[in-house]
């Protein structure tokens, strides 16, 4: 009876949309694994494809479990789970296995775990009961502070794994507190600090210095009345400059050798196209020869032949690009920003803070991978690996997206039933 | 809906919007990930064509290809463990085999390139079966020139992989880095005709480099086209026995046939064994060839430049009887004035002065074409006359390249006079300053080819065809050579050829007569301020029905009754006579010490020579 409620409860356009992301990643999946001279099916389990419905199969049987559960359930266990994940976070910095230069897996017999994939929820729930306790303001500096300190007590862990791209993920984590009154200013000084980041690579540093004073004089002749403005433009300009500055620092200590190769090779991935930038390279490669309409499913030879690496999980989407086409990747495209308005349009109806909240963490991380993912594979950001949602090939990305994204449809389909606080 | 939410859906609404343009842009607009899309999984494989074959008049064959093996190296493939094992089997030491890896790692870890060039056959049926053990290597079939005789070298050329340089200058676009290509000779001359046609293999390839079938099922591949054969007009025997010959000396050797411009032997000497600039030796080869002194690499029939000598004095006589200065028989008293002479006093005609080789009468005759007072002004006449018979001169081949088909041929000179002008000034010379041209001294300057042409346009009695070499090409006969004749009576030759035939019959050519075949022929001694006058001797015989002319140099070897007469005398039996039946002449030439006269019944003329005075005008000693 209540279940039959459910049904009728429940948000059926983004379930729509989460089952075409799956199912058309499943799809491209096999075909970035298809290999012309061994037929073999998509269901087979020798490929990635049949290994995915595995995970779309559990998948299931994890929203099955989270609808089952009750709505305030999330609520109550939020910090529980939080303390929990970051509890695996040490430990498996301390018995993880390292993959790829990064501490983040631990092996269960044949499978293998990664427990920051399910830091990412647990995260965005804490920070929502955080941020939607009733005695609080989250635009006083104490709760800010503590904001941040939730998701960025992860992202040290994660950087100390040495995975760098999905603890950038909990800094996504911003753009909640922005909508939840956080002074703009960080937002942009966050922005601002990622664009001057990759400026200081891209552009010869004294042209930067000249760029930075030209700014400086234009903000302080539009602030000119104002002396206390003109003196945070000034602190400001020294704060960029210092940060330009020790950006070699960052790039020699704070950087993994792996990564910075890979930041380099942003700059200019035909430096070195076999070394380096083959990864960049090469998927631009494939991506770009597929024209409006693409080469057809199971015909792009980019990816059939192994040009493109990691083709089934960071890659993915070359092999839309290339057998799609642009008018395949731009409908990806629409769908991913269709699925991003509607969590935001979702969010915005919830009468309880908390889901509110928490939908807004969901839909940063899950526009964060996104972004990120295929910035990278068109060369516009660094290659850092984390996989595109639902599309990618991997378990535990999809368990971790899957219940990401449920918990707040959960939450959503029950908001009649929580009375307005605050 | 908040304005911060209102933000936050403009944020992705632009990610959203860059990214679109960004894929329009890189999958619609640029067409360059096509292209490298292309190049990453279709591999052009090339599939070498045999070079023609080249073969001698009778079918003798001359030039064939041999296979060679260039061993491929796949970086990534090789184990470097097998390191000592396979520079074994290569006979290489470990540091060059460490250089030769790093070299084509850098290159690339998964494409081939080459590890060792041209392995010869023998070498590679020994490393063959063993090569398999090593994975990374494999061999690539080439092939590369070989000449089963040793012989024609500069004639022929030889063949090397494209430079750099050629490749930047190569204006028809065909020729790619690793191409082979004809550098001298005929292979140079032919070489689009022997090269034949690449042929281009459209291959699919994944990452690893693996073959995964043809591209659009072969629709663009294309089959190599073997190079089309050439038959040469040398006659392969003639052309042994001439550089037997000339073994150990220096010089050139041009044999004709007359009827057609056909050469029939080409002698450039020193010359070298061809298959040295064949293969893997042919770098180190050529540098050594190249310093050698005597400039075995110097193609002399067509490049090397002499004074003609008295070899020219038919040619003067008949151009002085054309311009009927000197009538075919009239008779003209000569002593030893103006010119020293070894002809002694007398009165002499043409016939007369050819066979003595009379340095005065050929003087005054040229110089009654010279002045044939059309002007008071003796230079203005000088100017007239010389003129004249430059016109002469050129209808004979001389002073102009005769369109051999080899490359790199000499015009030879002959004064002018525009070129007078230059030296002297315009109208400030004269018949005295340009004499010695009468006796074929001076300036004037031709090659071996010209002087064995000059010896063919006699036999023929006023014309010649192009020299030439090649005869057929894919057995299709080339269309006959150009025929060309010099303005000069018919009648005007008859003094000329009997006396030449009085020079071999008894006169300083007495070296090349055979019996019972009326040897037409005239010495040259040309003057070398450097050491030793060089020998030279140009022959044309029959009389009747002439079937071969032959214009011999020997550098350094004193006078042209000596090693030049006899070697054409040798040549001209061998093709007519197909033997030798005279055997001390042979040994004569063989042996090379040309210093000493033979002694022969025949020794007016050296006694002559000996009562001569020395040349008054430091100038010419022509016999």
């Amino acid at each position: 009876m209540r279940d039959n409620l459910l049904v009728y409860k429940v948000d059926w356009l983004t379930i729509g949309l989460y089952l075409a992301l799956v199912l058309g990643g499943w799809l491209n999946i096999y075909a970035a694994d298809f290999d012309p001279d061994q037929n073999v099916g998509i269901f087979s389990l020798s490929m990635s494809s049949g290994r995915q419905i595995i995970w779309m199969g559990t998948s299931i049987m994890l929203i099955t479990l989270i609808m089952l559960l009750d709505y305030k359930f999330y609520h109550t266990l939020s910090y529980i789970l939080y303390g929990v994940m970051i509890f695996f976070l040490i430990a498996v910095l301390l018995f993880g296995e390292e993959v790829a230069g990064s501490k983040s897996w631990f092996e269960l017999g044949a499978f293998k775990f990664q427990p920051s994939e399910f830091t990412k929820f647990a995260t965005a729930l804490a920070l929502a009961r955080f941020l939607s306790a009733t005695n609080r303001k989250t635009d006083d500096l104490k709760s800010q502070v503590i904001g941040f300190l939730i998701f960025g007590f992860p992202l040290v862990l994660v950087i100390l794994q040495g995975d760098l791209g999905t603890a950038m993920v909990f800094g996504s984590l911003i753009l909640v507190m922005f909508r939840e009154g956080m002074h703009p200013v960080i937002l942009i000084a966050g922005i601002g600090i990622v664009a001057l980041f990759l400026l200081t690579l891209l552009v010869n540093q004294t042209v930067l210095f000249i760029g930075l004073v030209v700014v400086m004089m234009l903000l302080i002749g539009l602030v000119a009345k104002n002396p206390r403005k003109i003196a945070m433009v000034v602190v400001g300009s020294v704060l960029a400059a210092g940060f330009i500055v020790s950006v070699d620092f960052i790039l020699t200590d704070v950087l993994k050798p792996h990564q910075q190769k890979r930041v380099m090779s942003l700059i200019n991935p035909n430096a070195d196209p076999l070394g380096i930038g083959w990864n960049v390279t090469q998927s631009k490669i494939a991506i770009g020869s597929g024209g409006l309409t693409g080469k057809g499913y199971l015909e792009g030879t980019q990816t059939k032949f192994d040009f493109v690496p990691e083709q089934t999980t960071d890659f993915i989407f070359c092999t839309i690009g290339e057998e799609q086409g642009w008018i395949g990747s731009f409908l990806l495209i629409a769908a991913f920003c269709g699925l991003f308005l509607r969590l935001v349009f979702l969010a915005e109806r919830q009468k309880s803070v908390f889901a509110r909240i928490y939908g807004y963490g969901v839909m940063s991380i899950l526009f964060f991978h996104f972004a990120v993912n295929i910035a990278m594979t068109i060369g516009l950001f660094p290659v850092i690996g984390i996989p595109l949602p639902f599309f990618s090939y991997g378990g535990s990305s999809l368990w971790g997206f899957t219940v990401l994204l449920f918990i707040f449809l959960k939450l959503d389909a029950h908001r009649m039933q929580v009375l307005q606080r605050l | 809906m908040s304005s911060r939410s209102i933000i936050i859906q403009a944020i992705i609404l632009m990610t959203a919007l860059v990214f679109s343009i960004r894929l329009f842009s890189i999958q619609v607009v640029n067409d360059d990930y096509k292209l490298a899309a292309q190049n990453n999984i279709v591999q052009k494989i090339v599939e070498y064509p045999y070079r023609g074959l080249v073969t001698d008049r009778n079918d003798n064959l001359i030039v064939y290809n041999t296979p060679v093996y260039d061993l491929m190296i796949v970086p990534k493939e090789v184990n470097l463990e097998d390191s000592a094992h396979i520079c074994g089997l290569l006979e290489i030491d470990h540091e060059s085999f460490i250089t030769k890896y790093s070299k084509a790692r850098k290159y690339s870890s998964i494409l081939a390139s080459k590890f060792i060039e041209q392995i010869p056959n023998e070498e590679f049926a020994r490393i063959q079966d063993q090569l398999v053990d090593f994975p990374g290597f494999y061999v690539l079939p080439r092939t590369v020139r070989a000449y089963p005789e040793n012989t024609l070298a500069n004639a022929l050329g030889y063949v090397r992989e494209i430079s750099r340089y050629q490749l930047n200058r190569d204006t028809s676009n065909y020729y790619k880095p690793g191409d082979y290509i004809g550098i001298k000779g005929i292979e140079l001359q032919y070489e689009e005709i022997l090269r034949g046609k690449r042929g281009l293999n459209y291959k699919l390839v994944d990452v690893q480099g693996v073959v995964k079938g043809s591209f659009n099922d072969g629709e663009y591949d294309t089959a190599a086209i073997p190079g089309q054969s050439i038959k040469l007009t040398v006659d392969s025997q003639l052309q042994q026995y001439a550089e037997t010959l000339m073994e150990g000396k220096v010089g050139s050797i041009v044999a004709l046939d007359p009827a057609t411009g056909e050469i029939l032997a080409y002698v450039s000497a020193p010359s070298y064994n061809p298959n040295l600039l064949s293969g893997r030796g042919l770098s180190t080869n050529y540098g050594t060839l190249q310093e050698d002194s005597l400039k075995p690499l110097f193609n002399r029939p067509i490049q090397a430049m002499y004074p003609p000598g008295s070899m020219f004095k038919t040619v003067q006589a008949l151009i002085a009887m054309q311009e009927k200065v000197v009538g075919p028989y009239e008779k003209l008293m000569c002593d030893y004035s103006p010119m020293g002479d070894h002809a002694p006093l007398g009165l002499y005609d043409v016939d007369r002065a050819i066979t003595l080789s009379s340095n005065t009468f050929l003087y005054k005759i040229f110089r009654r074409v010279i002045l044939q007072e059309e002007d008071d002004n003796m230079y203005i006449d000088s100017r007239i006359g010389l003129e004249k018979w430059n016109n002469y001169i050129y209808e004979f081949g001389l002073g102009n390249a005769l369109g051999v088909d080899l490359p790199g041929e000499k015009s030879g000179n002959i004064p002018t006079v525009r070129y007078y002008d230059r030296v002297y000034g315009a109208n400030r010379w004269k018949f005295s300053n340009i004499y010695s041209l009468s006796i074929g001294q001076g300036e004037v300057q031709v090659t071996p080819l010209q002087m064995a042409n000059l010896g063919a346009l006699l036999a023929n009695k006023g014309h010649y065809y192009t020299p030439h070499i090649v005869k057929e090409i894919n057995g299709v006969t080339i269309a006959g050579a150009e025929r060309k004749k010099v303005s000069i009576d018919t009648a005007y030759f008859e003094p000329v050829l009997q006396g030449m035939s009085n020079v071999v019959k008894g006169g300083t050519g007495f070296r090349a007569r055979i019996s019972d075949i009326e040897v037409c022929g005239k010495t040259s001694t040309v003057e070398n301020p450097h050491g030793e006058d060089h020998s030279g001797f140009m022959a044309f015989a029959p009389r009747e029905n002439p079937q071969i002319s032959v214009a011999v140099y020997v550098e350094n070897a004193g006078q042209g009754a000596r090693a030049a007469a006899a070697t054409a005398g040798l040549l001209i039996e061998k093709y007519i006579k197909g033997e030798i039946t005279r055997p001390w002449m042979e040994a004569y030439v063989l042996r090379g010490d040309f210093s000493d006269p033979k002694p022969q019944k025949v020794v007016k003329k050296d006694t002559v020579s000996k009562d001569s005075t020395n040349s008054n005008e430091g100038q010419s000693t022509s016999l």
